[in-house]
């Protein structure tokens, strides 16, 4: 994608609205549509842009496979961690009220903890199928299209 | 069953009829295309056909989103079925990547993606090693004649 | 109003999905189910699912076509012409749609407030939101409070797609089974 000027112009300028929209739609999921599912998508989306036009060699660079992999795990123990510390404070798994002194609070807490688990996740699932895709050798050329 | 034909029962149900219809499409192209890579995109209209169902059963006529709005008597729309295709959606294209991971092996594998092609190469295959094993049995069955003589 | 503009969507929605069942040039399919995802994400607003029409657009029309492009870069361009056509699957198509056609009948008027769907556990969810969890997204709510179970069972089935899609595709298997090769023969290895 060397020779795509205006491609490469306008996805430098896009990158980090995409990015800074992702991290909006994860914390502000409590209070519009959105969470953890869209969040980790679209978090996903900003990466994989820059991957197809600035090379996955490039992205890999920034983003090894080993942390990708990583985090798909970190999600799901995030999010069932969050259960297991409600458990330790006495509660029961996943019941967020203990999280806090004031049972609401608590609810909000374990709300924004989950909702990072998944985001997390997805967004290292997605990173990871799109690297297992890409980083294939493709059996047609550019100009085949 | 009694059923009276009338306007608003047909316009009650419109939608789910149409919803079948948009099903049926989605099944036509998984029974009948033989692309590998077609039939993934029927079962995804497929699926979409399914989850628009779960919506339009969660619709309250003349209610509004679920997010509270902080007006009092305000009708909302059930939030139940949202959760659950909105968690199923994101588990869809999980699944489907599977079945493009599984597609790219399988072209690795037989050159082609066509479904014909490849069932037809499998008979072919197993056509030569049942030959290959006749062929063992009949060379064992003539050495066993002839240690006998 | 409302029912216009539903029909209208509806019939883009089929038109689009009868499109992906002609057209041949595998591009142009992947293209036409990215717009069969926006429209129906389209839909899903109109039915009030925010959420999940936030969710349709951004997956089905974003990742879905990334990586069907992607699929068809690693594999072929255009479905081959069929070889033979054949009326059973037409008239199982058929005969499915009658079957499930005759079951809706039974079910309430679209948009019935007195359905079942509406007097069970849904209006529950939405008293109790405010006084229990206080945010003003009940999806989100249920989502990660009162379902939060099945919303971790469904984050695991995410986590092991993605994980068997890295092992399928991504060569990690190959690469640890040289690493374990080169394990056992310390003396081949040093090629690499």
């Amino acid at each position: 994608m060397d020779h795509h000027l205006i491609l490469r112009v306008v996805t430098q300028i896009l990158v980090a609205p995409i990015l800074l929209y992702g991290l909006y739609v994860q914390f502000h999921g409590d209070f519009g549509p959105g969470g953890g599912f869209q969040a980790g998508v679209i978090f996903a989306v900003g990466f994989i842009l820059y991957g197809i036009v600035f090379g996955l060699r490039r992205l890999r660079s920034k983003f090894p496979d080993h942390v990708i992999h990583k985090l798909v795990a970190l999600g799901v123990l995030i999010y069932a961690g969050t259960g297991v510390v409600n458990m330790a404070l006495g509660g029961n798994f996943l019941d967020y009220n203990v999280l806090s002194p004031d049972p609401v609070q608590g609810q909000h807490w374990g709300i924004i903890a989950v909702e990072l688990g998944v985001g997390v996740t997805v967004f290292g699932v997605m990173m990871a199928i799109y690297y297992a895709f890409a980083g294939r050798p493709p059996s047609l050329d550019d100009k085949d299209w | 069953m009694e059923f009276n034909f009338d306007l608003p029962f047909i316009l009650g149900h419109l939608n789910y009829w149409l919803f079948v219809i948009l099903m049926l499409t989605g099944l036509y192209i998984v029974v009948a295309r033989g692309n590998l890579l077609k039939k993934i995109v029927g079962l995804n209209i497929f699926q979409v056909a399914v989850f628009m169902l779960y919506i339009s059963m969660g619709k309250v006529a003349g209610g509004t989103a679920p997010i509270l709005t902080g007006t009092a008597g305000e009708a909302y729309s059930n939030p139940l079925p949202h959760v659950l295709i909105l968690t199923a959606i994101v588990v869809g294209i999980a699944t489907t990547s599977l079945g493009l991971a599984l597609i790219v092996r399988i072209n690795e594998t037989y050159g082609t993606i066509e479904e014909d092609e490849i069932l037809e190469m499998d008979q072919q295959k197993g056509q030569s090693e049942l030959d290959a094993i006749n062929k063992a049995a009949a060379a064992t069955d003539a050495q066993g004649a002839a240690s006998k003589k | 109003m409302e029912l216009i503009l539903t029909s209208l969507l509806f019939l883009a929605l089929v038109t689009t999905a009868v499109a992906i069942a002609l057209v041949r040039r595998l591009f142009a399919v992947v293209m036409l189910a990215g717009v069969f995802s926006l429209l129906s994400a389209m839909l899903f607003v109109l039915m009030d699912a925010v959420d999940v029409a936030f969710t349709e657009a951004a997956v089905g029309a974003g990742i879905s076509s990334v990586l069907m492009l992607g699929t068809i870069a690693l594999t072929a361009r255009s479905e081959k012409r069929p070889t033979h056509y054949s009326l059973v699957p037409l008239s199982i198509v058929i005969l499915t749609g009658l079957v499930l056609i005759y079951g809706t009948l039974d079910m309430p008027n679209f948009g019935d407030p007195m359905s079942p769907v509406q007097t069970h556990v849904g209006p529950d969810y939405i008293q109790r939101t405010p006084t229990d969890i206080d945010v003003p997204n009940i999806v989100t709510a249920v989502l990660a409070s009162y379902r939060g179970f099945d919303t971790l069972g469904e984050v695991t089935v995410v986590f092991t797609a993605g994980l068997g899609v890295v092992l399928l595709i991504s060569g990690l298997g190959r690469r640890i089974r040289r690493s374990r090769r080169e394990d056992k023969a310390p003396s081949k290895g040093a090629k690499n």
